[in-house]
């Protein structure tokens, strides 16, 4: 039997889950303003998702066309399909700038333009002067921008001092005996040992779960951990209905190109050879808002108009582009279109469909990074010390569909903002007998105690990752780019079986070290969860908005569904709460329709 | 499709052993990586432990020793190598698990370079109304040494690390240091290369060239090292 009760037991002011750029951006922080802070991580930090994305970060600089944060603001609330809250997306928009020159400051590579300044491309949904001309907002390293954030981030935090455990995997969030956040159990990955991490500030950093569909542009780490914990707790998760499908994922494979291909003048063409984005979005064309992109891909194909073998997937065209431009703006991709498919983007054109890519949806949180819920009588509460920041967090920013460069400025731009929050009442409050409350383990203790059992001598136990490719097949034939209600009930009755397997699964290997079976059936247990809240948010949403494309309501209804969904893991009960209409100093945009 | 794998769990095993595993000809495909193949076995045999995130050469966790070569196992295709796949740990540094190996050394040489951008006095904040200006030419100076996703496969292919691996900083971490020593924003470049100027941090290199050979991002670290001993050979003329 598992017991917590007496393992080995650290003390901090702040711990912060995941080490990708939010949470390091926010453990700059704190590490700075000399708090304790400690950053856990079920992967050496350099190697968290973040260092995937490519295309760039956002900021009205305004360093190639004339540009500024009003425009970046309306940008973002039409491409969020006026689902995401306008006070955040100000707050966010007015920031951009001055923390994208602080990241150059810190050391990122960023790409130049002739004048020295930071290179900026154009990139999906932008535009200048409330939705006249193409903007030029995008700052980049090459396509590379992530990585280069990402290292930078990490070196700063070595410089600042800050404590690491690198390869510890965060098994549970644990309230102390008056039902307050106290902490975290977790596991050395290097030693199978659990241990408890106390602190006054707790901080979810875990970033998306894309591995939750089939084809997915994501790590095999986005597993959603912080997410699936914050159920446990009893606490919701928010507009979890929308998850975004980038328009060019490697056909069948999943990479991802990024959307600078079509930033620096790709075209998608059809089987036929026609340069199809015209007739959906006759204004931008290639360079429509994502969820746009996708859609009119989806229906190429469903209309016959694929190409391939199996007339499933349609083509990225960058051969009519200077070859030095590609080698110079466009590396990484190149790169992997010669590895993965031995097709050379500078003279080859690269079948590409719509992969799971991005969660908007996550933890709701207010500005300031605070998880908040809703109270008996549906008004919003923050949960005492308990904050969440990065793409597993739900601001909201993106509302019902990101833009692309807006995923690398949220989570800098959140977590330095949640990062000051903690600092501001760290500096308030710091009970000296928060420590001397005892925790209640008992939960905990519970799940990990189910994968102690050993299996029958002659049963041949299921794989972990059988069970895993099925959750993702049925995930993505259910709750794909486009779903309806036969859809999603089907899928539902399809969930019970898989976790009925999962609660009967039993590993085979019960090493301490590294064992990955182990750690894989937790990352299971989570994803199963969110299987859950996905298809219960997206089957009460009559409505089509953003990345959410039902057949059956293919209207956008602001007078019921102007609203965020809120799910609750016991019953899949669904709560709403409004949308914040109202920024922080200028005035609304009423929803409109969205036409690029 | 054959496979031999260095297998070692400290709880059970006195010392490491080579085992075989068979993968069905069926289930490989004309591209697939080497990263699938393990995966399919660890559907086989769930023991079986390794690193791994990307799928796609970004991340630097799946380096492992490839018939003799270190490569990345989820940008390695299967087709092209010899059979049986003989994999094994990246060498030089202690082994946790299977293939799983401990690069705190690694990392320490990593941190030891100061490997962060020093543009200012300590202490002094930069007006965050404008970028520091670097042209394009300077910038791609940076180009070919950024790119690093410290994977481990330069140093522990590098006799010189394997040596003295507490006290080379190794082909990864200086090339790191190079980086920062050639950023047109870095403030620091003397300090920099004095204090890289020593026997063995930087001069147990004898460009045996391995690390180039084996940068699964087709970087030049001999290069880099080669350029910071000759600014330090030109500081000393100046």
């Amino acid at each position: 039997m598992v017991s917590l009760k007496n393992v080995d037991t650290f003390h901090f002011d702040a711990i912060i889950i995941g080490a990708g750029g939010a949470g390091l951006r926010a453990a700059l922080q704190l590490a700075k303003s000399d708090q304790r802070v400690a950053v856990i991580s079920k992967v050496f930090p350099t190697r968290s998702h973040t260092v995937a994305a490519q295309g760039g970060i956002n900021a009205a600089l305004g360093n190639l066309t004339e540009d500024n944060w009003h425009w970046h603001m309306y940008d973002t609330i039409k491409g969020s399909d006026y689902l995401g809250d306008q006070d955040a997306i100000e707050f966010m928009c007015r920031e951009a700038s001055e923390i994208v020159r602080e990241l150059e400051h810190f050391g990122v590579p960023f790409s130049r333009t002739e004048q020295g300044k930071i290179y900026q491309r154009p990139f999906g949904g932008q535009s200048r002067n409330f939705g006249e001309g193409q903007a030029t907002r995008t700052c980049a390293a090459a396509d590379r921008t992530g990585h280069a954030i990402l290292q930078t981030l990490y070196q700063q935090n070595i410089q600042a001092g800050t404590t690491f455990f690198d390869e510890y995997f965060a098994l549970d969030l644990v309230k102390d005996e008056l039902g307050h956040i106290g902490g975290m159990a977790v596991m050395n990955i290097q030693t199978g040992q659990y241990q408890l991490l106390r602190a006054h500030a707790v901080m979810m950093a875990t970033g998306g779960a894309c591995q939750l569909f089939k084809t997915n542009t994501n790590a095999k780490i986005n597993t959603g951990d912080g997410l699936a914990m914050i159920l446990r707790a009893g606490l919701p998760l928010q507009d979890m209905e929308f998850w975004q499908f980038h328009p060019t994922g490697v056909a069948d494979k999943g990479m991802l190109l990024s959307e600078a291909a079509r930033g620096e003048g790709g075209v998608l063409r059809n089987g036929n050879g026609e340069a199809f984005m015209v007739n959906y979005a006759p204004h931008v064309k290639d360079l429509a808002s994502r969820d746009v992109v996708s859609r009119a891909i989806a229906i190429e194909v469903k209309e016959g108009r694929g190409c391939g073998s199996n007339k499933d997937s349609v083509l990225l065209d960058l051969t009519h582009l200077d070859a030095e431009v590609i080698k110079k703006r466009l590396p990484g991709i190149r790169e992997i279109g010669l590895t993965f498919m031995g097709l050379d983007l500078c003279t080859d054109l690269i079948p590409v469909y719509p992969t799971a890519h991005y969660m908007m949806g996550g933890i709701p949180t207010n500005f300031n990074g605070q998880v908040v819920t809703l109270d008996e009588s549906g008004q919003q509460l923050a949960v005492p010390g308990l904050y969440a920041v990065g793409e597993c967090a739900c601001v909201s920013v993106h509302g019902a569909n990101r833009l692309g460069g807006n995923s690398l400025l949220d989570i800098v731009v959140f977590g330095r903002a949640a990062a000051s929050e903690i600092e501001r009442i760290l500096k308030l409050q710091k009970s000296s007998s928060f420590f001397d409350k005892t925790l209640d383990l008992s939960a905990v203790e519970a799940r990990l105690n189910k994968w102690e059992a050993r299996p029958d001598v002659d049963a041949q136990p299921e794989s972990t990752a059988q069970i895993k490719r099925d959750l993702q097949q049925v995930m993505q034939e259910g709750c794909g780019v486009f779903r309806n209600q036969e859809s999603m009930s089907a899928l539902i009755d399809q969930l019970d079986p898989i976790q009925k397997r999962i609660e009967q699964a039993v590993l085979q290997d019960h090493s301490q070290a590294f064992n990955l079976e182990r750690l894989e059936a937790f990352e299971l247990e989570n994803l199963m969860t969110l299987a859950y809240a996905t298809v219960h948010s997206a089957i009460e949403r009559q409505e089509s908005r953003g990345a959410h494309s039902r057949v059956d309501f293919p209207e956008r209804d602001d007078r019921h569904w102007l609203r965020h969904s809120l799910y609750f893991q016991e019953n899949h009960q669904l709560r709403y709460k409004p949308v914040c209409l109202t920024p922080l100093t200028v005035p609304g945009v009423e929803p409109k329709a969205r036409v690029y | 499709m054959q496979f031999s794998i260095y297998r070692y769990n400290p709880e059970v095993d006195a010392e490491p052993y080579l085992q075989d595993y068979a993968l069905d000809d069926g289930l490989v495909g004309q591209d697939m990586m080497l990263l699938e193949a393990l995966e399919k076995l660890r559907e086989q045999d769930p023991s079986l432990t390794f690193r791994s995130s990307c799928k796609e050469g970004v991340c630097g966790s799946d380096g492992m020793n490839v018939n003799g070569e270190n490569k990345l196992s989820c940008i390695t295709r299967v087709s092209g190598l010899k059979q049986p796949i003989k994999i094994r740990p990246l060498p030089g540094l202690p082994v946790i698990r299977d293939l799983v190996i401990d690069m705190a050394l690694f990392y320490e040489h990593y941190h030891a370079v100061d490997p962060f951008l020093k543009p200012v006095v300590q202490g002094v904040s930069i007006d965050l109304d404008h970028e520091l200006l670097q042209t394009p030419e300077e910038r791609e100076k940076l180009d070919g040494s950024y790119e690093c996703i410290l994977c481990g496969c330069c140093s522990t292919s590098c006799p010189s690390f394997w040596w003295n691996p507490d006290k080379f900083h190794g082909p990864a971490a200086l090339l790191a240091a190079q980086r920062f020593v050639v950023d047109s924003r870095d403030i620091t470049t003397r300090d920099r290369l004095a204090e890289l100027d020593d026997p063995f941090k930087t001069f147990r290199c004898r460009n045996i060239q391995n690390c180039t050979a084996s940068c699964p991002k087709g970087l030049n670290p001999s290069q880099a090292i080669n350029e910071l001993k000759s600014l330090m050979l030109k500081k000393q003329i100046d």
